[in-house]
């Protein structure tokens, strides 16, 4: 039997080269909505935290006026030169005085309209400035939290009608808020600050980087040049492997026995969230330095041999330059999963509130994700905005490390 | 079923005085694994001569070729057996030095495979790692001398920081080789080393080999009959794993004594 002449213009044909071009559209509608909805989801997410967010870089601030030779202030200027000034200080009832001149100025509720730490800030002008006393002066003092508020909408209607009076008498400023991007944690939402979070994750990552950085290259450089290939090796690879996913919180609880129960490592440091963290970001580099190393074609190796090179010399004049971009993309890749990584660091206790700045890497610290949930579990109003403001801190982070990982790889790439 | 007598060889006459063999190799076998890719292999390699391995595709011979300056070591499930000598020495004793031996006995390989590193390092790499120059000037004239007997010089010589895998495949060839010889060794094995090339590289690359024969023993791996007659002195035909016939060139394509020699010279097969 003979097989019929194919038309390819029949009306059987025709349909199916119909459907076929329906298909295809159909695919391209589908591509182009789900990428559609990824990009408005990014939109909304960097829209709100923007939106929210840069609210929290600025401070309102009511202008203070203190009539020091008037006031209550007991303070002896000429004890103010001397070493005890700290002390001095520390004795007189500033507050009260700050708040006494709010409520001669504002009425009953005057002090209130100042945050709770604002009057730390006369403190220290009086400490560079001793002279002050003898003289009236004006001070911007940040606004309490619900004051702040009020000036948004939020809030008690009086509060509200005393902020726009306030806002047309020129009592009120709006500025950037310097002081959270260099102060550390506090009670008061208005004199928050993210300085402290982020020097702990930057020293944070620094342990990581030190530690997990050579262990991971020299584990990857071994096992896919020198190891035999047998089964003690394979079973290091699968144990790598799975290292790899396994969940953040189990290192927690690892560093935590280890590192806190039986080194005795101190609590809340950096130095103990850098190496917990290191356990988690050192099977990343291993496994994307054994592809970037695997990538390096057997020509170079071979040509390295053929002169003469030994072993190391071919790995270290020759392997590692070429594969080093892509260890690098690995290393940044698993450094940012590991700065934004807050579970393990809960169980090393670098959930401690936290004011001051770590000094060192074996200080008390917080991180910047940690210090996102813990501002996000706070009852005050005032911190949602420092919440999306540090999670802003924190985007930036994030894209200066794989700016820098791109940077890197173009400046390493060569072409072979 | 074969008539021929493949082992021992079939030599027509002793071929070198003891002086001038410079390789000698005796019984030797190679497994990958359980395969065995070449099989009882005796034969003596010429210093100043070209000796050349043909046969077809998997005979064995650029296997061979690499146990010479033991590169097999480097697959992990290659095994050589039999004796290998390098002046005499066994080169498969657990005193040679194995990065001695590959400096001694250079290598080019089928493929151009130059650093990605600029021209002037590629030559200066193999004497700095093995200490052959004192000082700047005396691995600046390494280069050029290296650069010159490989016939490069005069068209790189105003670019030799530029990169090496920025030359043309003839040219990158001819870097290979001044590189190679650029570690003064006494054995150059070449695999193939024009087969990726056009024939006027192809012509550049035996010219060289015939000039730098009268200082080095060279053994050529080619796929290309016409290439073993026109460069080598002595030429081994290789057969599934086994020497089959080696003899001077003249005499093995103009009148081999092995009828599968004859074939495959012919184009029978292969």
């Amino acid at each position: 039997m003979s097989r019929a002449p194919t038309d390819w213009n029949g009306d059987a044909m025709r349909r199916r080269v119909k459907r076929r071009y329906g298909s295809e559209r159909r695919f391209k509608a589908l591509g182009f909505a789900a990428i559609a909805i990824s990009v408005a989801f990014l939109a909304f997410l960097l829209w709100t935290m923007v939106a929210n967010g840069i609210g929290g870089f600025m401070e309102t601030r009511v202008k203070i006026a203190m009539d020091f030779p008037r006031s209550d202030l007991m303070i002896d200027p000429a004890l103010l030169k001397g070493e005890e000034r700290h002390q001095v200080l520390a004795n007189a009832d500033i507050e009260g005085a700050v708040a006494a001149a709010a409520q001669a100025q504002y009425g009953a509720d005057g002090a209130d309209l100042v945050s709770e730490a604002g009057w730390l800030r006369v403190r220290e002008a009086i400490s560079d400035d001793p002279g002050l006393l003898g003289r009236r002066a004006e001070f911007w003092l940040p606004a309490s939290s619900q004051f702040d508020l009020a000036g948004k909408g939020e809030g008690s209607p009086e509060l509200q009608r005393q902020y726009r009076a306030l806002e047309k008498a020129g009592a009120l400023e709006r500025a950037f808020n310097t002081r959270f991007l260099t102060s550390g944690d506090a009670t008061d939402p208005a004199t928050v600050g993210i300085w402290g979070a982020f020097k702990g994750s930057l020293l944070t990552m620094l342990v990581t980087l030190a530690i997990a950085f050579p262990i991971g290259v020299l584990s990857a450089v071994y096992l896919e040049e020198y190891a035999p290939r047998n089964q003690w090796t394979s079973i290091i690879e699968v144990s790598i492997n799975n290292l790899a996913a396994v969940p953040s919180i189990i290192f927690g609880l690892l560093g935590l026995a280890v590192f806190l129960n039986v080194m005795h490592l101190p609590r809340s440091a950096p130095l103990v969230g850098g190496m917990t963290l290191a356990l988690m970001t050192m099977p990343v580099i291993v496994i994307a330095g054994r592809n970037a190393l695997k990538a390096v074609p057997p020509s170079v190796r071979d040509a390295a041999l053929g002169v003469g090179a030994s072993p190391v010399q071919v790995v270290f004049h020759h392997v590692l330059p070429l594969a080093l971009p892509g260890i690098l993309t690995g290393t940044i890749i698993g450094m940012a999963r590991a700065l934004g990584e807050t579970a393990p660091l809960l169980m090393i206790g670098m959930r401690a509130f936290i004011a001051t700045p770590p000094g060192g890497i074996t200080e008390p610290a917080s991180v910047l994700p940690v210090q996102i949930f813990l501002w996000s579990d706070e009852v005050s109003r005032g911190f949602v905005e420092k919440t999306s403001a540090a999670i802003i801190v924190l985007l930036i982070f994030l894209m200066a490390m794989n700016g820098l990982a791109i940077y890197l790889r173009n400046k390493f790439e060569r072409r072979w | 079923m074969d008539t021929d007598i493949v082992n021992p060889v079939v030599e027509t006459k002793p071929a070198f005085t003891a002086a001038e063999i410079k390789m000698r190799a005796r019984g030797v076998c190679v497994y990958y694994g359980d395969k065995k890719a070449v099989d009882n292999v005796s034969l003596d390699m010429g210093t100043e001569h070209v000796t050349a391995f043909i046969g077809p595709s998997g005979c064995g011979k650029s296997t061979f070729l690499r146990t010479l300056n033991r590169m097999n070591d480097t697959i992990a499930s290659a095994r050589v057996e039999g004796r290998i000598e390098l002046d005499g020495e066994d080169i498969y004793d657990p005193s040679m030095d194995v990065v001695q031996l590959r400096a001694r006995v250079g290598m080019v390989f089928q493929k151009p495979n130059p650093f990605p590193k600029s021209i002037y390092e590629n030559v200066a790499y193999g004497p700095r790692i093995h200490g052959l120059a004192r000082g700047k000037s005396e691995l600046d004239e390494i280069v050029e001398g290296s650069l010159k007997r490989a016939g490069l010089w005069e068209e790189v010589k105003d670019r030799l920081t530029e990169s090496g895998t920025a030359l043309s495949g003839g040219q990158q060839q001819r870097l290979c080789i001044a590189r190679a010889i650029a570690v003064d060794p006494e054995v150059i094995l070449m695999d193939e080393p024009a087969s990726a090339l056009d024939p006027i590289a192809t012509a550049r690359i035996e010219e060289l080999i015939h000039e730098l024969r009268g200082r080095y023993a060279i053994v050529i791996v080619t796929h290309n009959m016409q290439q073993a007659a026109r460069v080598s002195q002595r030429t081994a035909f290789f057969h599934l794993g086994e020497l089959i016939e080696y003899g001077d060139t003249s005499e093995i394509f103009t009148n081999p004594k092995v009828p599968r020699t004859q074939d495959y010279i012919t184009g029978r097969y292969g």
